[in-house]
């Protein structure tokens, strides 16, 4: 394995978890200020790229899609609020999974229903496709640059909001207690609709930038939902720098285990034997460190203090 | 004065129910097994083998669901994981037969350890955590073991494999004969109702029941929730692996796609239709299920789009599943 390779598969697999920190920001925010398990979550991911695959169709610019499918994308999540999760709120977690399961099965066949079965494909904007030389041998897409960055962007400009703003103060004194809050005059239901809408929109933001990279099929929230929740869990539920930290060495994690693992295998056994086991250790590896960081931490890393 | 209440439950069990409401609990659930034995017969004269798989698929998804609603119902254990055992069972059979051992006994024994040794290791770790951690921790083991399976280039991988025949008994081609299979499932369906009933009406039972009013009091009076609540896991794991060992001879077919997380929460909503911590309510569930699915896709290949909705409103409005909805109505 060549060193440019490695450096290659470490920013894909940053890259991978900033996308992962996209929808598990708005996932732990919902989960921790409003003890509300949202399964639907992945399904915002896909009508973000779907709102980017119709926009960007009509308009005929990545642009003017991804500006017409964020503000979508936030419609449609509060619609969702109104229509069904607000009604979930006071039940147990259980009610929550259901609900919300019977959501993902709705509108992952909704999404077949409006577009169709076969995948869609979003070109990529023209200033950013083409590839840049990092360092001499190491040649990287533009656009996968531009989603860290795009990420780094909102990662920080989320951390501010969250640090430094009142609505932001208040969103972390509700994921410490919820019901004080209330007590104290604030209108609870109002700062979730807001904190809801904003997680939705966050994960259509992700769905949106990857759909010029992946192509947009019915289903394509459910497997990374998984991934999202195993982020949540490991980096603490309600914790936005624990969610970052997480998604990051998930992404990494998987990434570089999946091209790594057959190579470090080969050192213990012969070839043909390495590369099998590699191929079937690899996709298990974060459920394994999810597991591990489980058992040594029950509630994550990044706990939020209660 | 609630602490004595809960001694006395763990004492001497529930009240005992007066003659008429066991009467009404029972008949229905007589019904139900005296209507699935005598099917076969029915449908030999319809001439319809359609009638009798959907049954088939009927009972042992009922299985699953009931293995599910022990450590659910009565343990309150959100497991989102549990399409794995079904996955388990399954890849027990197929794995053997792709080795040359096509003994049902065999097959039966490694499916079972398998799916009880998985569930001692997961659960000793997963009851480690509690709540929303512990469905998480339940998904990512199932999770772990799918891609597992769809790595498995040997056996079949993603596209799983065709067993080339059903398991054979003593070397017989037995099963292959569909009322035999048939009487042989629903003896295994009655086999785990009895034996769910046994568990839940113990004091195992009892004491586990406790720990899903309350773990903190349980704990108390000097019963460690750990123990009790790890046991009902292994059990409920094993008894689904005998499910996932009946689908895999059913459909002569082992894919990875038995246990993906829909499956899992498949698995869990037909609990919750039938009616939860009943045992009898997911058979209920899981005829629910399986006809709305095969009824529904009928009507339109988007039946998902129907299904969906259904579920959300029966979480909002029918709370108690289908047994709940029959009770209310009984009492009013």
């Amino acid at each position: 394995m060549s060193t440019t390779l490695l450096l290659v598969q470490t920013l894909n697999g940053l890259q991978f978890g900033i996308i992962l920190f996209l929808i598990a920001a708005g996932l732990t925010l919902v989960f921790g200020v409003m003890d509300f398990i949202n399964l639907a979550h992945g399904v915002q991911y896909m009508v973000g790229a779907y709102f980017a695959a119709m926009f960007s169709a009509y308009t005929g610019s990545f642009v003017a899609g991804l500006a017409l499918a964020l503000p979508a994308a936030l419609a449609f999540g509060l619609l969702l609020e109104v229509l069904v999760f607000r009604h979930l709120y006071d039940r147990d977690h259980l009610d929550q999974v259901l609900a919300t399961f019977g959501v993902i099965l709705f509108l992952n066949q909704g999404v077949k229903a409006v577009w169709g079965a076969a995948p869609l494909f979003v070109p990529m904007p023209s200033a950013l496709s083409g590839s840049i030389e990092l360092m001499s041998g190491l040649l990287y897409p533009v656009y996968r640059l531009a989603i860290i960055a795009a990420g780094l962007g909102v990662g920080l400009l989320l951390y501010a909001l969250v640090h430094h703003t009142r609505a932001g103060m208040l969103v972390r004194a509700g994921a410490t207690n919820a019901p004080m809050v209330s007590a104290l005059g604030v209108d609870i239901r109002r700062l979730f609709m807001i904190v809801f809408g904003f997680g939705a929109m966050l994960a259509g933001f992700a769905g949106v930038m990857v759909a010029p990279i992946l192509s947009v099929e019915p289903g394509m929230g459910d497997n990374i939902l998984i991934l999202a929740f195993v982020v949540i869990v490991i980096g603490g539920i309600g914790s936005i720098r624990g969610a970052f930290l997480a998604a990051l060495l998930i992404g990494l994690v998987d990434t570089l285990g999946r091209s790594l693992m057959p190579n470090i295998l080969r050192l213990a056994l012969d070839p043909s034997m390495a590369s099998q086991t590699g191929r079937a250790v690899a996709p298990m590896l974060i459920y394994i460190l999810m597991a591990a960081v489980l058992f040594f931490r029950p509630t994550g890393l990044f706990p939020v203090k209660r | 004065m609630s602490g004595a209440l809960l001694r006395e439950e763990i004492g001497t069990g529930d009240a005992a129910p007066r003659p008429a409401a066991a009467l009404r609990r029972h008949v229905p659930l007589m019904l139900l097994f005296l209507t699935l034995a005598l099917a076969p017969l029915v449908a030999r004269f319809g001439g319809e083998s359609y009638v009798l798989s959907l049954l088939l698929r009927v009972m042992i998804f009922g299985i699953a669901a009931m293995s599910l609603d022990l450590i659910l119902g009565y343990g309150a254990l959100i497991s989102f994981g549990h399409a794995a055992f079904l996955g388990l069972g399954a890849y027990g059979v197929g794995i053997l037969m792709s080795h040359g051992f096509d003994g049902a006994f065999l097959q039966l024994a490694a499916a079972l350890t398998a799916s009880a040794l998985f569930a001692l290791v997961t659960g000793a770790i997963s009851l480690r955590t509690k709540g929303v951690y512990f469905i998480m921790i339940t998904l990512a083991f199932g999770q772990m073991l799918y891609f597992l399976a769809t790595s498995l280039a040997a056996y079949g991988g993603d596209d799983g494999m065709t067993l080339p025949r059903k398991s054979l008994v003593f070397g017989t081609r037995i099963l292959e004969q569909p009322f035999v299979f048939y009487y042989l499932v629903l003896a295994c369906l009655l086999g785990t109702y009895l034996l769910c009933c046994a568990i839940v009406a113990s004091r195992f039972g009892r004491v586990l029941r406790g720990t899903r009013e309350n773990p903190v009091r349980m704990q108390a009076i000097g019963f460690g929730p750990f123990a009790y609540q790890l046991t009902a896991y292994v059990i409920a794991g094993t008894l689904c692996g005998l499910s996932g060992f009946l689908l895999a001879n059913q459909t002569e077919f082992v894919s990875p796609a038995f246990m993906t997380w829909q499956r899992s929460g498949e698995l869990i909503v037909m609990v919750i239709l039938g009616g939860m911590g009943t045992l009898h309510g997911a058979i209920v569930g899981a005829a629910a299920f399986v006809l709305l699915e095969e009824g529904l896709s009928r009507i339109t290949e988007l039946w998902k789009m129907i299904f969906g909705p259904m579920l959300v409103l029966v979480v909002l409005f029918a709370r108690g599943g289908i047994l709940g909805f029959f009770r209310r109505g009984g009492r009013g």
